[in-house]
């Protein structure tokens, strides 16, 4: 198994591309939340938005390439035939999904961390400037207070579990494109979804199992008693997901010529 | 020296190279690769699916105290458009032209605050922007008959307003005891002319508007009317929830003067469009007092078009999810080629790089067009019809307009799959095509109208991203002077419809051009 990781980690290491969808996610994640924390405004105490959140918006935005990341590392491999020689080396199709859901979980987590780290920074020192200071009941963001701590670590997870529902899905589906369209459309549509119906029993169904609007839940600190399931239960329906679809491409890996 | 003639296969054929071929070839390769067909098949069954799913869904109730009652389908105007048609009218006859004068020279009003004690109603005095009262005629006292009328608004100034949909700036300012305005509204034929003036001596011209219908005998009085106070509200799970409550207006009167064939008499008085209680009591009266040549008339309600509510494009609301599908479609077009090597006896075939890749584009989007437009053409007319049987009136719009949400929702999902095939051509990776189409298209829309960022923001993302394709679909206008949630989340754009199709298409064409030139640049 470590062995089987180490070659993993090498393929990866020598992807080209890897490193810059790296980068790409903290620019991305650390811009929008940025862009959020200037934009958005608090004119008077009690004013609503969850500033902890708002900081983190970019999240939305950094998945996608941290989804992408997870795409090309499953799908480069059958494109190319390489996954016949790595099935060669390492015969045991379960190791190998193993190894490659760690390889890219791992890098992941890092981009993530790096990433909620200077989107929490950028939101200590904006939001400030659009009234998010102690007179209207907005102390500064500080990972020392509990519920942002948690927020941070929380959407920390979340990168890596959106990183193994990638993997999962690259892995049943094969084709880049495919694949790619399938995990964004979970990640995008549910939101949607949300808002397209009108009965609010439907939308707090649909917002209980999308795996964004769910997970992101581990990001609310202020309002998270109104929303239909706890922080942390939320990103359990999104590890939901992730182990389902591991254990689609599991099967898949098995059952299937590769 | 000898001029020799180049070499000329006796294969070939002058046809051979035409375009027409090289799309016959590129439409040969599509139909029988196995994603483009199945994609599209996919779309148009998300499309059709969800849409009449959502229909069926849809239940439209309405109660009158505990008992449950079919909604009331909106009155319409002379546009045909839904209308709201709310307002306390004190009117004479007026049989052909003639005039009225008025001095307006006090207005006050109330609204109903969120409760700040629950229960406890909170009523504070103040105006909502647009209360108005002034003159108007009017074809009948009908709901939605054709009308004319000059007004001073709360804090928007003089205005002439006809027929809903129709409203012209006056002078600004507001009436004060101090500052009071006069206002004249006189009937030529079938026009109608308003005038407001300081003093009541020198006039000022508001708008002279023609109103086709307008019968030879009218009703002509004083009127007065107040839209609710409108508040939008977020729930947790993303949704917004838009409230509009109570509010009323009260104009003080005088210097009144009718002239014409039938007027003189006493004034009649109506609260059109007022809503009654289980017991028969109106709910919400206006009224009306007259002493001594002052006249005190208090409304409630709009005079405007509806703009909130269902809409037909909501029952094509399943086209963003078949985005994701055609975009698949389209990276899949050209991406399928690059991994199997395709792509090499393809340009063997067709030197002419440029040329392949524009038949691809051809293909690609005719053939989602077919697809989503079949897709789109019949989800429209039969969801609508689901919704009528559930007791849900979409609000009504021209059968042009119909056409344009049918056409344009198949344009968008269309020119999308050719944004996503050129995003393939340009990166040559599945993976990163379909991510990049997606974040070019979708994510704006997601991030515009699920996220906390605000309106502004949402705005300007659908103005200079591709997603304000979407704008298209926009079947019910934004009227500056209807108050409403006017926002992307509402279903209201900020770029006009087709302008909006038009961004997206640029950006289409301008990544295809980028890929032609790549293409021609580099070894494929």
């Amino acid at each position: 198994m470590r062995r089987a990781t180490l070659a993993e980690w090498t393929k990866l290491r020598t992807v080209p591309g890897a490193s810059g969808l790296l980068a790409g996610t903290v620019v991305l994640t650390v811009a929008l939340g940025a862009l959020a924390a200037t934009v958005v405004r608090c004119e008077a105490a009690g004013c609503g938005p969850d500033a902890t959140r708002l900081a983190l918006t970019g999240v939305q935005l950094g998945q996608a390439l941290v989804a992408l990341l997870a795409v090309t590392a499953v799908c480069g491999e059958y494109g190319s035939g390489m996954i016949r020689t790595s099935l060669a080396a390492v015969p045991r199709r379960g190791a190998l999904l193993a190894a490659k859901a760690a390889v890219v979980t791992g890098p992941a987590l890092a981009a993530g961390a790096v990433a909620v780290l200077g989107s929490v920074l950028a939101g200590r020192l904006l939001l400030p400037g659009s009234g998010f200071t102690p007179e209207h009941g907005y102390p500064p963001l500080s990972l020392l207070d509990g519920p942002t701590l948690r927020a941070a670590a929380g959407s920390v997870l979340y990168f890596g579990l959106i990183a193994l529902l990638g993997v999962g899905i690259a892995v049943a589906v094969r084709d880049p494109a495919a694949a790619a369209g399938v995990v964004l459309g979970l990640l995008y549509l549910f939101p949607l979804a949300v808002r397209l119906v009108a009965d609010e029993d439907v939308q707090r169904l649909l917002w209980a199992v999308s795996p964004t609007n769910a997970g992101l839940a581990v990001q609310a600190t202020t309002d998270a008693a109104a929303l239909p399931l706890t922080p942390w239960a939320g990103l359990g329906v999104l590890a939901a997901w992730a182990a389902a679809a591991l254990a689609l491409g599991a099967l898949v890996l098995h059952r299937r010529d590769a | 020296m000898t001029a020799t003639a180049p070499y000329r296969s006796p294969l070939g054929t002058a046809g051979r190279d035409g375009f027409a071929r090289l799309v016959h070839a590129e439409w040969t390769k599509f139909r029988t690769a196995p994603g483009g067909p199945a994609g599209l098949v996919l779309a148009a069954l998300l499309v059709v699916g969800l849409g009449l799913l959502s229909a069926a869904g849809s239940h439209a109730s309405c109660s009158k105290g505990p008992v449950e009652v079919p909604c009331p389908v909106p009155p319409r105007g002379p546009g045909g458009e839904a209308v709201e048609d709310h307002f306390f009218f004190a009117h004479q006859p007026l049989r052909g032209d003639g005039s009225i004068t008025v001095r307006v020279s006090a207005m006050s009003g109330r609204i109903r605050l969120p409760d700040a004690v629950p229960g406890v109603r909170n009523v504070a005095t103040a105006m909502t922007p647009w209360a108005r009262a002034g003159l108007m005629i009017k074809a009948s006292t009908r709901q939605g008959a054709s009308y004319a009328a000059v007004m001073v608004t709360a804090e928007h100034g003089v205005r002439m307003q006809h027929d809903f949909t129709e409203d012209v700036a006056g002078l600004p300012g507001k009436v004060t005891p101090s500052t009071p305005r006069w206002l004249r509204l006189t009937r030529t034929g079938d026009t109608v002319t308003g005038e407001e003036s300081a003093d009541g001596v020198r006039w000022t011209k508001v708008a002279a508007v023609r109103l086709p219908g307008l019968p030879a005998q009218a009703r002509v009085g004083l009127f007065a009317a107040s839209p609710g106070d409108v508040r939008v509200t977020g729930n947790a799970v993303g949704g917004s929830t838009v409230t509009s409550r109570f509010s009323e207006v009260t104009a003080v009167m005088d210097r009144l003067d009718v002239r014409g064939a039938g007027t003189g008499g006493a004034f009649a008085l109506d609260d059109i469009g007022v809503s009654y209680e289980l017991d028969g009591s109106p709910h919400h009266p206006g009224g009306f007092r007259e002493s001594g040549g002052t006249y005190t008339i208090t409304g409630v309600g709009d005079i405007a078009p509806l703009t909130v509510g269902s809409t037909v494009e909501n029952t094509l609301a399943g086209a963003m999810f078949a985005l994701v599908a055609v975009i698949v479609v389209g990276v899949l077009s050209v991406t399928a080629e690059y991994r199997r090597g395709l792509v090499r006896t393809t340009l063997l075939a067709s030197p002419r790089r440029g040329r392949v890749l524009v038949a691809k584009a051809v293909v690609v989007l005719a053939a989602t067009f077919a697809g989503s437009l079949a897709a789109t053409a019949v989800t429209l007319p039969l969801a609508k019809r689901v919704l009528a049987g559930n007791g849900v009136h979409l609000l009504p719009v021209s059968a042009l307009t119909e056409l344009r949400v049918v056409a344009g929702v198949a344009g968008v999902l269309a020119v999308s799959a050719v944004l996503a095939l050129a995003f393939g051509a340009l990166l040559r990776r599945g993976a990163a095509a379909v991510i990049a189409a997606v974040a070019a298209v979708l994510v704006p829309y997601v991030l515009a109208t699920t996220s906390v960022l605000p309106e502004p923001v949402a705005d300007w993302l659908l103005r200079v991203t591709p997603a304000a394709g979407f704008a298209v679909q926009q079947s019910i206008p934004e009227y500056p002077q209807v108050v409403g949630h006017h926002a992307p989340a509402g279903g209201f754009y900020p770029l006009p419809p087709w302008a909006g199709f038009a961004v997206l298409c640029g950006y289409a064409a301008l990544v295809l051009a980028l890929a032609v030139r790549r293409l021609n640049r580099e070894d494929a």
